[in-house]
Parts: structure tokens; C-alpha cells; sequence
């Protein structure tokens, strides 16, 4: 497995450069629109990773979050799901940059491939700002009932999670 | 949002004056900053060239060769839509564009596509169920290569940066499924009550 996965990065780069060629595409000028895009993005976010990284900061710092973490772990352990990571359950849902910057602290603090950096990873990669992708999706064509979206959404979201604790601890050596 | 902002500042003011834990929550307050524009730069540079990479995809017609894949599994999702409608069309530029991690670009296809949808279905300021199933699909990750994740990684010195990208397949497709069973069967509870309200 771990000799697979060596390869993605790389098969990604070259199958789509290949690609590009085959298709006469103008990789250099379709490259530098793309990653201006991207440079964009990232000044864009930085506002709201300001605040949000301080809020969280202050939150951590305060005891807070140790106090919900503890509300919530006698369920979440049940399913082998690392203490470490149940702030993200509560930050993901709500807040993209949040939720980025909560993950970067995760990871530098216990490490990229350590367990809980590993199921934070999961985590991440595999879920959406869900109640932000919601008020935008309905907010824009004007609608005020959303009905059962939240509940179905959330459903997803909570099997994703019990997912990655799982999926890491059976997959990952 | 705003609400939560504030609920974690008091949140932790109280806690912290309770605990005697004030001068940390300065100190914490004061970092925060930094640290923003540290991710940030750590990110830029991934971030741009993903994006990059993606866009040659995008313009090579990627994304058109897989949307004439993932028409007809999709248009089963969505029940009594034109199958050549505008509507119809958007939904697979949204989800094609989701899964190529094409951020910018998905959000409006989105867009578009429940616009397109509120005419077809004559909606008011009630979803429809489509209109959930379409909303529900974009909260559920289904990005091929989550590639901030890994980069992020990488920076953090990780032995093999992108040796998560399995388990997030594995657990994307898990919670995706869920997520449209919740919709479809959420759809066939209501529907049945309403029935039987009449």
C-alpha cells in the first residue's frame, strides 16, 4: 500500500500534463491562470483565517475546548475515535479556514504521521463546510425552508467521521 | 458565523478568568495573527500550484469527458428533472467540478444549478427534494486528490504526504452514500406523511 501510494502525486502531475499534450492545451498559459487563481484564494482566505485562528487560539488557551472535548469523548472513543481530534467535529461543519487552521495545529503538535495526524487528515479530506455550503446554496436562489437538508447532511458527515477513526486504524500500518 | 465568533471570545473570557488562565488568553489572542499569515504562506505556494494543474485538466476538456460519464448515474439521483434540461446540466458541471477540487468553479455551477432548479420545480421558498439532494451532494467531500491536505502534510514533514488519499476515498465514498440514502430516505418519509396529512 504504502509503495502505491508513493506514486499519486506524481501519476496526478504527469497524467495531466500528458493529457494536456494530447489535447493541444497550452499547459504553460493554462498552469499560470490556474495557480493565479489559486494565489487569489489564498489572500482571499487569509481575513478570515485571521480571526479565526485568534478565536480558536483563545478558545484553547481559555480551557474551553478541553471542557467540550471531555462532554464528547465517552461517545466518540467507543468508536476509536482519537480525543484529540473531537474539536474538529465541532469547528468542520461551521468553518473552512477554522477547521484549516485547528488541522495545522493538530499535526504540528502530534505529528503528520502519528495516528491522530493521520485520522485529522481523514477527516479533513473527506468532508465540506456543511452548514456554510448549505446557507450559501439556499441563500442565493432565496430559500428560507431547507427542510431535512441539515439532518441529512450532518448524518454523512458524523458516518465520515466514525469512518476515518476506523478506516486509519484498519488500513494505515 | 457571527454568533460563533462571539460565543468562543466570551466562552473563553469567562473560562479564562475562572481558571486564573487570563495571561494565556492574551498571549493566545496576540499569536493568532502570526500564525494566520504563516498557514498562509504555507499554503499559498500548494495551493497555487494545484490549481494550476487542475486548470490545464479543465481546459484540456477533463471535465467535459467526465461529466458524458457521470450523466446517466447522476440523472437516476435526480428524479423527474429534463434529461437535457439546464438544470440537469449544471449538476454534473457542479459534481464533475467537486471532484476535480476546482473550488472556484463548482460553487457557481452550484448556484446555477439550483436556480435552474427552483424554475423547473416551481419552488417558492420551499426546497424541493432535488434541491436538497444537490445541496446535501456539495456538503459531502468527493475531491479526488485533497491536495491542502496533503500539502499541509508535507510541510509538517510527513514520511509520505499523500498515504491518507486511500482512506479519504474510502471514507468520501462512505459519507456520500449516507448522505444521498439520508436524502432519498428522508424524501420517502416525508412524502408518505404528507400523504397521509391529506
Amino acid at each position: 500500500m504504502n509503495e502505491l501510494t508513493d506514486f499519486i502525486v506524481p501519476i496526478v502531475i504527469l497524467g495531466v500534463i500528458a493529457i494536456g499534450i494530447i489535447a493541444h492545451t497550452d499547459i504553460f498559459d493554462a498552469f499560470t491562470e490556474g495557480a493565479a487563481e489559486g494565489i487569489k484564494t489564498t489572500i482571499d482566505i487569509l481575513p478570515a483565517l485571521i480571526i479565526l485562528i485568534t478565536c480558536i487560539n483563545m478558545f484553547k488557551a481559555s480551557g474551553c475546548l478541553d471542557i467540550l472535548t471531555n462532554i464528547v469523548s465517552p461517545i466518540t472513543s467507543i468508536f476509536g475515535f482519537p480525543d484529540e481530534c473531537v474539536p474538529l467535529i465541532f469547528v468542520r461543519p461551521l468553518s473552512g479556514s477554522g477547521a484549516l487552521s485547528m488541522f495545522d495545529g493538530i499535526i504540528s503538535e502530534y505529528g503528520a504521521d502519528s495516528i491522530v495526524g493521520r485520522v485529522a487528515s481523514t477527516m479533513m479530506g473527506s468532508s465540506e463546510t456543511t452548514f456554510y455550503t448549505v446557507a450559501v446554496y439556499f441563500g442565493a436562489v432565496k430559500i428560507k425552508n431547507s427542510r431535512y437538508a441539515i439532518p441529512a447532511a450532518l448524518t454523512g458527515d458524523m458516518i465520515g467521521w466514525i469512518a476515518s477513526a476506523l478506516a486509519v486504524r484498519l488500513i494505515m500500518p | 458565523m457571527k454568533y460563533v465568533i462571539f460565543f468562543m471570545c466570551a466562552a473563553s473570557f469567562v473560562a479564562s478568568s475562572l481558571t486564573g488562565r487570563i495571561n494565556e488568553l492574551s498571549n493566545a489572542a496576540l499569536t493568532g495573527c502570526k500564525e494566520a499569515v504563516t498557514l498562509s504562506i504555507t499554503l499559498c505556494g500548494a495551493i497555487a500550484f494545484w490549481s494550476g494543474i487542475m486548470n490545464i485538466a479543465n481546459r484540456s476538456g477533463v471535465v467535459s469527458f467526465l461529466s458524458k460519464i457521470m450523466f446517466r448515474p447522476l440523472s437516476l439521483l435526480f428524479p423527474g428533472i429534463k434529461k437535457n434540461g439546464k438544470a440537469m446540466q449544471y449538476i454534473v458541471l457542479n459534481f464533475i467540478s467537486n471532484l476535480l477540487g476546482l473550488g472556484n468553479a463548482s460553487t457557481p455551477l452550484g448556484i446555477n444549478a439550483m436556480r435552474e432548479l427552483k424554475e423547473e420545480e416551481n419552488c417558492d421558498k420551499t426546497a424541493s427534494r432535488n434541491m436538497i439532494m444537490l445541496v446535501v451532494m456539495n456538503t459531502a467531500s468527493i475531491q479526488f486528490f485533497p491536495s491542502t491536505i496533503v500539502a499541509l502534510r508535507a510541510s509538517h514533514a510527513a514520511s509520505n504526504a499523500a498515504d491518507i488519499v486511500p482512506c479519504v476515498w474510502i471514507v468520501s465514498l462512505c459519507s456520500l452514500s449516507i448522505s444521498i440514502i439520508s436524502v432519498i430516505l428522508f424524501g420517502k418519509f416525508t412524502a408518505r406523511r404528507n400523504k397521509s396529512n391529506e
